[in-house]
């Protein structure tokens, strides 16, 4: 039963954490560091949530989680004597629904993400061109401006023709850094997670807000690491100059409320930059991510 | 594509092949292709006597404009396919993204 209210305590300071974590805003200083927490906290929250559910519903086993169901399996018994049992039966389910949706909700969305990007490649190899000017560069014959990178394996770098038209070559070198580092640190294995969890839990605020700060912080992450090639001010008139042409004369449903404030964020720091967040900060961050992360499967572990 | 893009009516992989001048492809090399782009749903075939006769099943500018809408996130699905630059954003920020550029390039 500690097991249980262990898990359970974890499971809301998970929940509790990330409520607190979409607010801050040391978060813009190391968004390395902030990435691999919020990590870490979805991850620790699913497990400590399951686990608690599971750690109620197998405590007379008196034999932890991860042993107690394979008892329960291979004995393939669940005793139901007395009315609480039934409270314990209800959680055993709701624990196995509760993995059976986030494991679901995860596969479905790599599916889904991995077909969405075999399309579009298919359809860059049909429609883009390649430009002398910028090599390695796929380029689509469009007016608007975009500039994106479909990630994979082999990561494909993608501007429309009106992008080259807008930007000068120092602010399309520095794109183009910006853009690589997506690529290079597979920034959409990063955001895979929270958008799926978004798809499953639309309605919470939580989640949609968590999936947002992430989304900001690999892109401050990308800018960071463009940084160090280019100009951080040709990086910044160049996203203002992006962000100004891609504008859409009318609201549209899938546009972020905070799009505009966010390239303004991303702009403020890389002409204004703060401080880096103390080493010994960062570390002490790092170290309570890789605890709070290794935390959960123990107590999946831990008899009690 | 291009070349049946280029054309009217739709095409035989014979017909194809004689258009492509610049490279020497085997008529093989030419059908398979196009069976392939078919079966993926980019062409649509017709059987014309022994042949079948392919056409585009989309225009050209509809995928161009396709894969627009995927670069700035507009269909809606909020995927994580892409990592775009930056994301579209609505007129009146646009306005102030123009005014803070106009005070950048002033520095």
């Amino acid at each position: 039963m500690i097991a249980a209210a262990v898990l359970a305590a974890l499971a809301l300071a998970c929940a509790v954490g990330a409520w607190r974590l979409t607010s801050a805003r040391w978060t813009w200083r190391a968004p390395r560091t902030a990435i691999l927490l919020w990590q870490s906290l979805g991850v620790t929250w699913g497990l400590a949530t399951t686990g608690a559910l599971f750690a109620y519903a197998l405590a007379p086993y008196g034999a932890g989680v991860v042993h107690g169901l394979s008892i329960m399996l291979t004995r393939a018994e669940f005793n139901v004597r007395e009315p609480h049992d039934v409270i314990r039966l209800c959680a055993l389910l709701s624990g196995f629904t509760l993995l059976a949706v986030l494991v679901a909700v995860l596969v479905a969305a790599g599916v889904q993400t991995l077909r969405a990007q075999r399309r579009h490649r298919m359809l860059l190899s049909l429609i883009a061109r390649d430009e002398p000017a910028v090599p390695g560069v796929r380029v689509v014959d469009h007016p608007g401006a975009a500039a994106y990178c479909v990630p994979g394996l082999k990561s494909q770098v993608v501007i429309s023709a009106g992008t080259l038209d807008l930007l000068s070559q120092d602010e399309l070198d520095a794109m183009l850094a910006h853009e690589i580092a997506h690529a290079r640190e597979r920034h959409d294995l990063v955001l895979l997670p929270f958008g799926a969890l978004l798809h499953a839990l639309p309605w919470s605020g939580v989640v949609r807000d968590a999936q947002a700060s992430v989304a900001l912080l690999i892109e401050m992450a990308a800018d960071d690491h463009a940084r160090r090639f280019c100009s951080p001010k040709r990086l910044a008139t160049a996203l203002l100059r992006f962000g100004a042409a891609t504008a859409v004369p009318t609201p549209h449903g899938a546009l972020g409320a905070t799009s505009g404030q966010n390239v303004m964020a991303r702009v403020n720091r890389l002409i204004k930059p703060d401080l880096d967040l103390p080493a010994h900060v960062r570390y002490g961050i790092l170290a309570a991510s890789v605890a709070l992360a290794v935390s959960a499967p123990l107590l999946w572990l831990l008899p009690a | 594509m291009d070349i049946l893009w280029a054309q009217s009516t739709p095409l035989t992989a014979r017909e194809v092949g004689r258009l492509i001048a610049d490279r020497d492809l085997a008529p093989t090399t030419v059908m398979t292709v196009l069976d392939r782009l078919s079966r993926k749903g980019f062409l649509n075939r017709t059987r014309d006597g022994r042949a079948w006769r392919y056409e585009p099943a989309e225009s050209r500018d509809a995928y161009v404009t396709e894969l627009m809408l995927e670069a700035l996130d507009l269909t809606g699905d909020r995927s994580a396919a892409l990592t775009r630059f930056a994301q579209a954003v609505s007129g009146s920020e646009a306005e102030i993204l123009r005014r803070a550029l106009t005070e950048l390039e002033e520095q």
